[in-house]
């Protein structure tokens, strides 16, 4: 098999990878006109790494809690781009054959069967299996190979091995993949990295360098506010106010898993699902929809109807 | 007068203003190379270079690799950029040898030579404070220290050679644990018959290439917190030494330092100049050989870093006497907390190995319950003798 290697055929041979140019020219402040109107309200800090990354063409690697909105940015920014997302989950296993590439074996075989009863035997046959026809695209492979550049999403990076950081150096990079029988894909175009990690792990400084860094926090007041306006558009204005006044208060709590976003979005939709107008004024439903911002036996049981009845006070 | 620092008159150009940036991070401890001036000026003609803050995300953006260098680098920023209108007088500051994190050192450490020139590196910026030297750098000498304990005049490089020795046997004892579970892996002892099969498809089902799997090691992770109050002082020598073995030992290790706060020094000690990453510890450990207060501190720990760190593969070895001048009850829930995320504790307790030695202090107490292995350990030799408990842990 390893004979097939020095022939090298080049799968698109000059296809020039340019940086990303579909909104070149606009200022991250429009950037960030574009992703509330897709409904998600990024921070001047954000705006400015995926402002940056579109235009120099690098990876971005966002940082922060879980619950942050970190894959919520790719989903968005494929959106506003108009183009296809393709994710990559890490996770500790992940390897070459799940990310990049592998033959496909059965249909390889079925086309040998069929070559034989044809009486077609020898190079042809080989060189037709080791085609890219028989080849899997794992997501890193079909990123670099779409005709126009998707967003690739590799999510919770930290999680996967050693390994897999030293194969994902190399394809962002270089932005092409060796296959040993078929020799170098060059990227067709160059997908638009975004990386997330919850940092259980320290990432190495290389991948460190290649990217463009930031940390996501938790929203501050406004921020969370607009967010959750733009989410739920039908929610009333004292609610919304109340809800991420008490959201806010509860981070300050010391808890053992800090609510995120998506929980705030579940626990507005639980308290408009009920009718719940006023916060200070449903103590059993408010302790009731808790179950949505708390998720563990602990937190419930720190978060007490007395302590509840404190955090929503203080926030009203 | 504007906030904003001026440029000599013989000043080049932005491109040298930035690269003069670069390398100020650089001494400050962030790994930049060189491809990051280029692609800071690229970034700039992206954004409104004009505006301050604009520039300070994109550069932040580009310069920064993890959270804490993302915290810091606003400091930095202002200490370049906005100076109050003092007027730089050369962007691109004369190359300094072996200052740089990356550059290995060749001097065996034994002198007292780093950071008294006043413009060396400025170890642990984040909350040393700044000094002016005339030529409008902020830097943060080592010179200021001496007011402090400086933990240099504690730990000598030859103490640490031989804790270094110490610690990788016991990171060794401790951190080989072959798992359970079994993976494809060349030269194994079993075959791996999934895979085997898997394989034999791309053969026509014969299995022409037997893959084969063992158990692999699983690393466990040491995460150790180091007591540096007044009552641990007459250990505290053994046991920095003994940290900065460990953190040169083994990479995936993690070291803290509390008294009355819990400090962080994981990134301090892995500096590759011996004695400056002692410099750079006892500037991060304001308050050294002062009151403690631990089971806040461990409580601090449980609350944040554990939660980034601590996990079923790790190791927590707390080196403490076990006074506490705070309520004992919050050790033992901090304990209590750390033990629920999967890991394993270990408490060395100097004081245990006197004679009559009963834990009777009221923080001692109420964490045992909580603890794996509760063992003396005053000197090295000490902490050697403990290898083979370490392993049957």
């Amino acid at each position: 098999m390893s004979g097939q290697g020095g022939c090298a055929a080049r799968i698109c041979p000059g296809i020039p990878c340019h940086s990303n140019q579909r909104i070149g020219g606009v200022s991250y402040q429009e950037l960030q006109i574009r992703l509330a109107d897709k409904g998600y309200v990024a921070s001047d800090d954000l705006a400015v790494a995926l402002h940056l990354g579109l235009q120099l063409g690098r990876p971005v690697l966002l940082e922060g809690a879980a619950g942050v909105g970190k894959t919520d940015v790719a989903r968005t920014l494929a959106s506003v781009l108009d183009t296809r997302l393709i994710r990559l989950q890490c996770y500790e296993g992940l390897d070459a054959a799940q990310s990049i590439y592998e033959w496909n074996y059965q249909r390889q075989l079925l086309t040998i069967r069929a070559a034989a009863e044809a009486g077609e035997t020898g190079k042809t046959v080989e060189d037709r299996i080791f085609s890219r026809d028989f080849l899997l695209e794992r997501p890193l492979l079909a990123a670099i190979t779409q005709d126009q550049p998707p967003v690739l999403l590799v999510d919770e990076v930290d999680r996967a091995d050693d390994e897999f950081e030293a194969y994902l150096l190399e394809v962002l990079s270089d932005f092409q993949i060796s296959v040993p029988e078929l020799g170098t894909i060059e990227a067709k175009t160059r997908p638009v990295v975004v990386l997330t990690s919850n940092g259980t792990r320290d990432l190495s400084d290389a991948l460190r360098r290649r990217c463009l860094y930031t940390y996501v926090p938790f929203p501050d007041r406004v921020t969370e506010l607009a967010i959750l306006t733009s989410r739920c558009p039908g929610i009333d204005a004292q609610l919304a106010a109340q809800v991420i006044g008490f959201v806010q208060a509860l981070r300050q709590e010391e808890l053992e898993k800090t609510p995120g976003i998506a929980e705030m979005l579940d626990f507005a939709a639980a308290l408009m699902g009920l009718g719940v107008a006023d916060l200070t004024a449903a103590p059993v439903l408010l302790q009731a929809t808790l179950t949505t911002l708390l998720k563990t036996q602990e937190d419930q049981a720190r978060i007490t109807p007395e302590v509840a009845a404190r955090i929503g006070g203080k926030a009203a | 007068m504007s906030r904003v620092t001026r440029f000599a008159a013989r000043d080049p150009g932005p491109s040298a203003r930035i690269i003069g940036f670069v390398a100020h991070l650089r001494e400050n401890g962030l790994r930049l190379g060189v491809a990051e001036a280029d692609l800071c000026l690229a970034a700039l003609t992206q954004v409104e270079a004009a505006q301050i803050e604009e520039c300070r995300r994109a550069l932040r953006s580009i310069c920064t690799g993890c959270h804490e260098e993302f915290e810091r680098f606003d400091a930095l920023f202002d200490s370049y950029w906005l100076d109050a209108g003092r007027v730089r007088q050369t962007s691109v500051p004369a190359p300094q040898t072996s200052l740089s994190n990356d550059v290995h050192s060749s001097r065996d450490g034994t002198g007292q030579d780093s950071g008294t020139d006043g413009t060396a590196s400025a170890p642990g910026a984040e909350d040393a404070e700044a000094s002016s030297d005339g030529t409008g750098k902020l830097i943060a000498t080592l010179q200021q220290n001496l007011s402090r304990k400086d933990l240099r005049d504690l730990v000598r490089p030859d103490d640490i050679a031989a804790a270094e020795t110490v610690a990788r046997r016991i990171g060794a004892a401790l951190r080989h644990r072959r798992s359970r579970r079994r993976i494809a892996t060349t030269g194994g002892q079993g075959l791996h018959f999934r895979k085997t099969i898997r394989r034999s498809l791309s053969t026509g089902g014969e299995p022409l290439h037997l893959l084969r799997k063992k158990r692999p090691d699983r690393h466990r992770k040491i995460v150790a917190l180091c007591d540096v109050s007044g009552s641990m002082s007459v250990y505290a020598q053994v046991f920095l030494a003994f940290l900065a073995g460990l953190m040169r030992a083994d990479k995936e290790a993690d070291a803290y330092l509390f008294h009355t706060r819990l400090v962080r020094i994981t990134e301090a000690l892995r500096d590759k100049d011996t004695m400056r990453a002692i410099g750079r510890m006892s500037l991060m450990a304001d308050g050294f050989g002062g009151g403690s207060r631990i089971g806040p501190c461990l409580q601090r720990f449980a609350d944040s870093y554990a939660k980034r760190f601590v996990d079923g593969r790790s190791v927590v070895l707390i080196l403490s006497d076990g006074y506490d001048t705070a309520p004992p009850g919050h050790t033992g829930q901090a304990l209590a907390r750390l033990k629920k995320r999967g890991c394993k504790i270990i408490w060395l307790n100097p004081l245990k190995g006197w004679a009559g030695y009963e834990p009777a202090a009221g923080g001692m107490a109420a964490a045992l319950p909580h603890v794996d292995l509760f063992r003396a350990a005053n000197t090295l030799a000490d902490l050697a003798a403990l290898e083979p408990e370490l392993t049957a842990l």
